[in-house]
């Protein structure tokens, strides 16, 4: 038990000396689905540095949809450890999850999943709600993370009152309320036109910039362009993993897209 | 998350689906209202009784002539003619804990007044049957100990009769004729109503005892002797002591069984309470049943919201809402929608108690015990039916959940 104990923190130490965020070790996830074993994940090995800004792509039933799971701590491996900044996600309690997803993960999502006839501050305040803060910070920090997305102006705005981009800028926002070190999104684009996708890559590459580790899922190619490094899964294996080179600035991307008549 | 917070998120939810949430709590409403307006009904008729049989006198106690065992032939009750005019006069001076007491023995007869006749009956008694009985006289006075003591024809009339023999003429003063005897009225009864067991105490007259006696029934023994003890309290121990006078003076052996019976309105008046109470009971668990259909109600439209709102849930926990957030806030709505309409239902329920009883003139009172339960029980059911859609809910897959279309 003790060397055991000795182990991990030696391993602890040693991830953190290296700056990684995170790091997967030989993951295998299966399902029980009835009678069928489905094998999701088939050892999965992954290391990604603070700072990243990581593109995960793959046909669907490739796996990532499970992988990126696991890294928002919603599920767990069967097998295999998940060491989040340092700590083995793998072995904590379901209370110590949610704190984690709470505090140190920000969830976007393809289809927003916003609160409805709720307004955008009170969706972006939601996370700092369950961070168990004073009104006056929640208040304070929900109109920050808006002003960041660029939508301080529409905080009293309901969902159904926003264009689509507005709506995951909104939720863009509600990730980053309580400072997370670690974004994942799951094909944040995947409900959005092609100039909208570009204006939430603008917003993502910026928030890299400033030091956000980001992960992100997409099956677009020219999406998963703006990130730094493009991993490709099939059949529950990792089989690509490269750097992006020529990376474009979706800003300037942006610049030089035609504008649509009306929007 | 603070529970204030969670409480927030659950009034606005609520307040989101007004129409659905209104309809809920209308099933806890009706329970809460009808426990409420029931328990009152049922504590108004139990009232009532019990004031009622207080009018009738509690500490009253009737003693009859009971069954006699003619060598091995048992006659049924009041058969005996061992109960007699001096038994009252001993129970009286003897008992320590009667007040008073009176003989009472009565026929039935015909009663003619001019053109009108009335069948009824006629009882003979002494005057101070009227003070135990707290009976006054609307006119006129009672015969006197004199009346008694000489077998005069004369008589007090209850209020029924006064109504079928004279309409609204005076009958003091007026003769009329029972049987073949002439009587003066010299007494009207003021009117009673009816008996705690159902029977017209104003249908009939009063004569002196000895008059019955001598010149109706030609009997000179007693039915009953009507006692009053000196107060509710003291009415068992006037019971024993009026069974122990008899029985040495009737010489009934010890083992032998008594040949007179007494009934005590105490018992009576026991009785009746138990059966208002017993119908109080009915009342509130009829009413009860439909507080429990109300708060099925609550469940199904929990289950419903639950499973409306899976996405909801799925995000909630993504940002890091444990189980037990989620478990509280769904189980804070069913309370909040079961207390709230508790609050409304004991509203509806006084009202519509003070309703009833202006309208229909029905004594009810408002019980505080029956709306405190109502608080308590509709909070249970809050609880109760809420706690297993919200387990569901805080159950939830967060991945399945945000998926769900």
């Amino acid at each position: 038990m003790t060397t055991m104990l000795a182990e991990q923190e030696l391993a602890q130490q040693e991830v953190q000396e290296e700056y990684v965020a995170i790091r997967v070790q030989d993951v295998h996830r299966i399902y029980q689905l009835g009678e069928n074993r489905v094998h999701a994940l088939r050892g999965i090995n992954l290391d990604i540095a603070k700072g990243e800004f990581v593109a995960i792509m793959g046909s669907s039933g490739s796996g990532k949809s499970t992988l990126m799971n696991i890294l928002g701590c919603l599920d767990r491996p069967t097998s295999g450890d998940y060491f989040l900044d340092g700590v083995n996600v793998a072995q904590l309690a379901k209370k110590e999850l949610a704190a984690i997803r709470n505090r140190r993960l920000g969830f976007v999502f393809q289809g927003f999943n916003l609160l409805a006839r709720t307004t955008a501050l009170e969706n972006v305040e939601l996370p700092t709600l369950y961070a168990k803060l004073e009104a006056e910070e929640r208040f304070r920090r929900a109109k920050h993370a808006l002003e960041i997305v660029g939508l301080g102006e529409r905080f009293d705005h309901f969902p159904s009152q926003l264009s689509g981009g507005q709506q995951q800028r909104v939720a863009i926002a509600r990730a980053l309320v309580n400072q997370p070190s670690i974004l994942l999104a799951d094909e944040p684009t995947g409900n959005l036109d092609s100039r909208t996708s570009v204006e939430i890559m603008s917003i993502l590459q910026t928030l890299n910039d400033e030091g956000l580790t980001i992960i992100l899922v997409t099956h677009e190619p020219d999406i998963a362009q703006f990130a730094r490094r493009v991993i490709t899964f099939r059949d529950g294996k990792i089989r690509r993993d490269e750097m992006v080179t020529d990376r474009p600035r979706a800003a300037e991307v942006l610049a030089e897209m035609p504008t649509l008549e009306e929007d | 998350m603070k529970l204030i917070e969670i409480l927030k998120i659950a009034l606005r939810a609520l307040a989101r689906n007004k129409l659905r949430s209104a309809l809920t709590m209308l099933g806890i409403i009706i329970g809460v209202g009808a426990v409420i307006a029931m328990v009152g009904i049922g504590n108004g008729a139990q009232k009532e009784v019990q004031d009622r049989i207080a009018a009738m006198g509690t500490n009253l106690l009737y003693v009859s002539a009971g069954s006699v065992n003619k060598g091995g032939t048992r006659t049924g009750a009041g058969a005996t003619q061992t109960l007699v005019a001096s038994d009252v006069t001993a129970i009286v001076r003897e008992a320590p804990a009667v007040a008073n007491a009176a003989p009472s023995s009565s026929a039935s007869t015909q009663l003619v007044y001019g053109n009108q006749n009335w069948a009824t009956t006629v009882t003979g008694t002494e005057p101070q049957y009227f003070d135990i009985r707290a009976w006054d006289m609307a006119r006129g006075a009672s015969f006197t100990d004199d009346d008694v003591r000489t077998a005069a024809n004369v008589a007090v009339i209850g209020d029924t009769v006064r109504q079928n023999l004279f309409g609204n003429a005076n009958p003091v003063g007026q003769t009329i004729r029972a049987g073949n005897l002439p009587f003066t009225v010299v007494g009207v009864l003021t009117a009673k109503g009816t008996s705690g067991m159902g029977g017209d105490q104003d249908d009939g007259i009063y004569v002196p005892i000895t008059t019955l006696q001598k010149k109706i029934t030609g009997q000179d023994w007693l039915r009953n002797i009507m006692v009053s003890a000196k107060s509710q309290q003291e009415s068992y121990a006037a019971q024993d002591q009026i069974t122990q006078i008899l029985r040495d003076r009737h010489r009934i052996r010890q083992g032998d069984p008594d040949d007179f019976t007494i009934r005590n309105l105490a018992d009576v008046a026991e009785l009746a309470d138990q059966s208002a109470q017993v119908m109080t009971m009915l009342l509130a668990s009829i009413a009860g049943v439909s507080l429990i259909v109300g708060g099925i109600g609550i469940m199904n439209i929990m289950l419903v919201s639950v499973t409306e709102r899976t996405r909801e849930i799925g995000v909630r926990v993504a940002i890091g809402a444990t189980e037990q957030d989620v478990q509280r806030q769904f189980l804070l709505e069913s309370v909040v929608l079961s207390l709230l309409g508790g609050a409304i239902g004991i509203l509806v329920g006084i009202g519509s108690s003070v309703l009833i009883t202006y309208v229909l003139h029905w004594s009810v009172s408002v019980s505080v015990l029956a709306v405190g339960a109502s608080v308590i029980f509709s909070t249970a059911i809050g609880i109760a039916f809420g706690y297993y859609p919200a387990r569901k809910a805080a159950r939830l897959d967060p991945i399945e959940a945000l998926r769900f279309e």
